[in-house]
This record gives C-alpha cells, structure tokens and sequence, in this order.
C-alpha cells in the first residue's frame, strides 16, 4: 500500500472565521503574541534606524554587536563606508540585525504563534479560519523556513561576540584611559542578555536534531547524546526561553541607550 | 446538581443540538452524562465507548468545542452553571449524534512502509540495543488512537487536506518507525512527496489535545521535518551524508 494516494473524503459543512463552540477566552494568547511581538518589532526597527546612542562607556548594545562599520570605539572596520548610498539612513544595526531577525523569523515556536496571532491560520485551536486555501509550509513562500538552520550557524557566532561584549562590560576605563576590571549595571545586563540569548539558541529544535537527533542510535556517540540530553532539556521550555530573551535583549538596548542619553545614571557596584 | 448538555443529534445529512438534562455527581465525567441521558431521555442517541478510562481512545467528541475523550473530562472541570456542549469529531464523517467514520486513518496507516528491522545482532535471532534509543521512541507508543490530534489539525479539520497530509497521529507513527534504532527504511521522501510534512504549520494545537500527553510536535513534528532539510533543502547536510554514512540504508 506504500506509495499510493491517500483517500479522499467528503468536504464538511464550510466554518466560518472565528467559529467556534469553545468557550474559553480563545482570543486572549493571540492577542497577546500579536500585542508582544508588535511592540517588539516596533522597538527593534525604530532603535535599528536611530543609529546613535548605542554604546555608554564599556556598553554595546546588543541592537548593534558586532558593531561592523560605525562611529564608536566598538567598531571593526571604522566609521561609515563611502559606498553606503547617500540615499539610505546610515545605521551600524543595518549590516547584522538581519540575521537574528531571520534565526527568529524561522524558529519553530515562533512560526506556530505568529501564523496564529498575526495570520490567524488558525487564531486558535478549533477555530474557523478568515480563508479557504491553503498551502503551509509544503510550497513558496513559506518553504523558505526550512532555511532555520542557517540561520543558527550565525546565531550561534552571535551569540559568542554577545558573550565577548559581556566581558568588555566588566572593563572600564578611567579618565587617564587606563582600564580596570569593575561591576557596573550595565554589565550584569549585558551579561543577563547572553544568558537568555544562549538558552534560547541552544534550545532550538534544528540544533538539538543537528547535535544527535540525526541519528537513530545515538548511544553510539555519547558526546552527541549528552548534547542532545541538554539541547532537550532547554527546548521543553523553548517558548519561555524565547519570550524571555526577547525581553532580555530589547531591555538591554533601552539600559544602554538611556545610559547614554543620560536619563539613566549607570550604578558601579564594583 | 442538574446540568444541561446540548448534544448534538443528527447524521451526515442534516442534524441540530437539543439540550438535556443530567443530575452531575461527584468525581462524574461526561461519559457518564450521556450514558446518564441515554438511560433516562435519548436512549437512541448514539455514542461509541468501550474502556472508560482513557485508553481504549472511542469516545473522542468536542466539549465546548475543544476535542476530548468524553471519558476523561470530569464535570467539575467545567465551567460550573453553564451548558455543556458536546458534538462529534469534525474532522471526519459524521455517521450519527456523536460517532464519526473515523475508517481514513487506518487506510492511511495502511500506506506508511512497516517496520524493517536489520538482521539480528546474535545468533539466536535477537537485536542488541540501547535502553536510551529505544526510550527516545517509546514515547509514540502510548498513542490510543483517539484521533483527537487529527480532529483538532486544521489542515484536515478546515482545510480538509485528507488526500495530501496524513495528519499528527501519523506523524507520530511514522516517527516511530523511522526513529527505531533497528529500522532500515527510509520514509523521509514519502513524508514531503506524499504525506504533506510541509503542511503542518506548527501550531501545536495536536499536542494541546493529546489525552497521552505526547509531545508530537517537538519530539515527532519537527524531528522529521528536521530530517526532510537534511534530504531535500540542505545541500552542504546531503553532501555530508552521501560522503560519510547514509542516514538509511535498506538491507538487502
């Protein structure tokens, strides 16, 4: 029987959008991701083209690390390059935010509540939906997800150059221009931040098959089934960890950018 | 203290829901409410059960529009005061009140390859494996076929793709087979070619409703959609794998 067409059946009685006989505030979760992740992306694209204010002593905020061309001592290759067309706003956070933006676009646990909340394909379980065709992911342009693990590979270089920056944030330098390890804020933000990005990172579901989920007998690679066991145990909670890194990283931009504003005074502990 | 159900009573030609009225005891499910109605007000409404305790997987039905076994949802979890509704799968063909022709998941069963184990690790016909590799698969087993995954999918449930995707439950099966440590066949292009992977859009909606509690998305959904990049989306993953090992290789 392999290889031969599933069965057809008689199409139902047609539902329409939002029909429903649940009772529960269906409506409530997609609202919220629709409101979260709106305001989220609100924030990102207004502090991405702002292009100032990203950096408070030690500080590099995460919208712009690495900092590839810019005015900051944080940048790589110097300031603003002269083939940057005169027509588009310059912005250190338009050469790299492309690609935690894609690792996110692409995740599994955030394909399933933005179809949701943003697409209402479905609005919620057992609800009627606003179209009648479908396609999914199975063709263009949403084939183009399968493209998630890409995207890791670079957010994982990320997520070292956000840990390097973490450690930059515990080295201040005084008037003299002489460094000197310290303890600011600032610091422990920034430090927080890498430790959420990395629990969400490494809890994705392309890493966790790419690191032993691949194969069928992994008691044959124990490296690669200790890696799964904790890639595992991170992605249970791989809705949590993406929420609350969502947060963490947007919360360090705005500690960083009111730091250098001057509206937030940035506490030394140390 | 009485409760008043609105069942659904009709066939696939033309139905309505009529309300009734059960006196809800303690520790009561709402099985135990329509056999209750069944004794005393409708003794023609149909219903399909057998075990009663969430294993046997009949009595799958929508209470207030959320796929349950009927068997498993106690009253006292319910909303109290309010009418309980409760109506057939949607999914399938309705036969009559609350029973479905559930009959297209077993044809479709029918077209997923068998299990083709390697040949025996000892002499006196055994395999040798891992308890780890095999607890990895173990998890799909407790499925009972309720088809509530199914029912709840709104690729089959609203877009009633029936002859393109096979639907959770049998990704769930699938998964079984292909993770098995001793299966040597390859059902990975018949999962995009044939079977639809590609129309799951993730809304987890399949591991919400599982009365087994199986996490199908995460640990069968997406494993095997992982594994479809490998094979037809990932060139420098193919590359590796047709240099090194195949991921499958049929025995001969």
């Amino acid at each position: 029987m392999a290889g031969t067409p599933l069965p057809v059946l008689p199409p139902p009685a047609p539902r329409s959008f939002g029909q429903t006989s649940r009772r529960d505030k269906w409506w409530l979760q997609p609202l919220l991701v629709f409101a979260g992740l709106g305001s989220f992306l609100v924030y990102a694209n207004w502090a991405a083209l702002q292009g100032v204010h990203y950096t408070h002593g030690p500080y590099l905020s995460p919208f712009y690390s690495p900092e590839i061309f810019g005015s900051s001592p944080h940048a790589w290759f110097g300031p603003q390059p002269g083939w940057w067309p005169a027509w588009l706003p310059f912005s250190p956070a338009l050469f790299i935010l492309w690609a935690p933006a894609g690792f996110r676009l692409t995740c599994y646990y955030y394909r399933g509540a933005y179809y949701k909340a943003f697409w209402a394909d479905p609005p919620n379980c057992a609800v009627g939906e606003p179209r009648k065709g479908y396609i999914g992911e199975s063709n263009w342009p949403l084939r183009i997800m399968n493209i998630h693990r890409y995207f890791l590979y670079v957010a994982l270089l990320f997520i070292l150059m956000l840990a390097y920056d973490a450690v930059q944030a515990f080295w201040f330098k005084d008037e003299n221009g002489k460094g000197g390890f310290g303890v600011g804020v600032g610091s422990l933000v920034l430090t927080l931040n890498v430790i959420l990005l990395s629990g969400y990172t490494l809890g994705c579901h392309s890493l966790r098959h790419l690191v032993g989920g691949i194969k069928d007998c992994m008691s044959e690679s124990p490296t690669c089934q200790k890696m799964y066991k904790g890639c595992s145990a991170l992605n249970k909670r791989h809705m949590m960890w993406a929420w609350i890194s969502l947060v963490g990283v947007m919360f360090a931009d705005v500690y960083v950018r009111l730091c250098s504003m001057g509206i937030w005074k940035d506490i030394r502990i140390l | 203290m009485p409760t008043t159900f609105r069942i659904w009573r009709g066939d696939a030609t033309k139905g309505e829901f009529k309300d009734y009225t059960a006196e809800a005891g303690e520790g009561m499910v709402v099985l135990d409410a329509v056999h209750q109605i069944q004794a005393t007000q409708a003794p023609d409404l149909a219903c399909r059960w057998n075990c009663k305790a969430g294993k046997c997987g009949s009595c799958s039905a929508e209470i207030n529009g959320m796929p349950k076994l009927m068997c498993m949802t106690r009253l006292d979890d319910l909303p109290e005061g309010e009418t309980v509704i409760v109506e057939p799968m949607q999914a399938f063909p309705l036969v009559k009140d609350l029973v479905t022709d559930v009959s297209w998941n077993y044809e479709v069963k029918k077209r997923i390859k068998k299990f083709q184990p390697r040949k025996p690790d000892n002499a006196d016909g055994t395999w040798t494996m891992q308890q780890d590799d095999a607890d990895r698969v173990q998890e799909f087993r407790k499925c009972i076929e309720c088809f509530l995954c199914q029912d709840v999918c709104h690729v089959l449930r609203d877009h009633h793709k029936h002859a393109d995707f096979i639907g959770p439950r049998f990704l769930v099966h699938t998964a079984q087979l292909e993770m098995n440590p001793l299966d040597t066949a390859d059902r990975v292009p018949e999962l995009k070619k044939d079977f639809g992977i590609g129309y799951c859009n993730i809304t987890k909606c399949c591991t919400k409703v599982c009365p087994e509690h199986i996490h199908i998305t995460d640990n069968a959904i997406i494993p095997l959609k992982e594994r479809v990049v490998d094979e037809f989306y990932d060139p420098v993953m193919k590359l590796i794998q047709l240099v090194f090992k195949p991921r499958k290789k049929a025995e001969e």
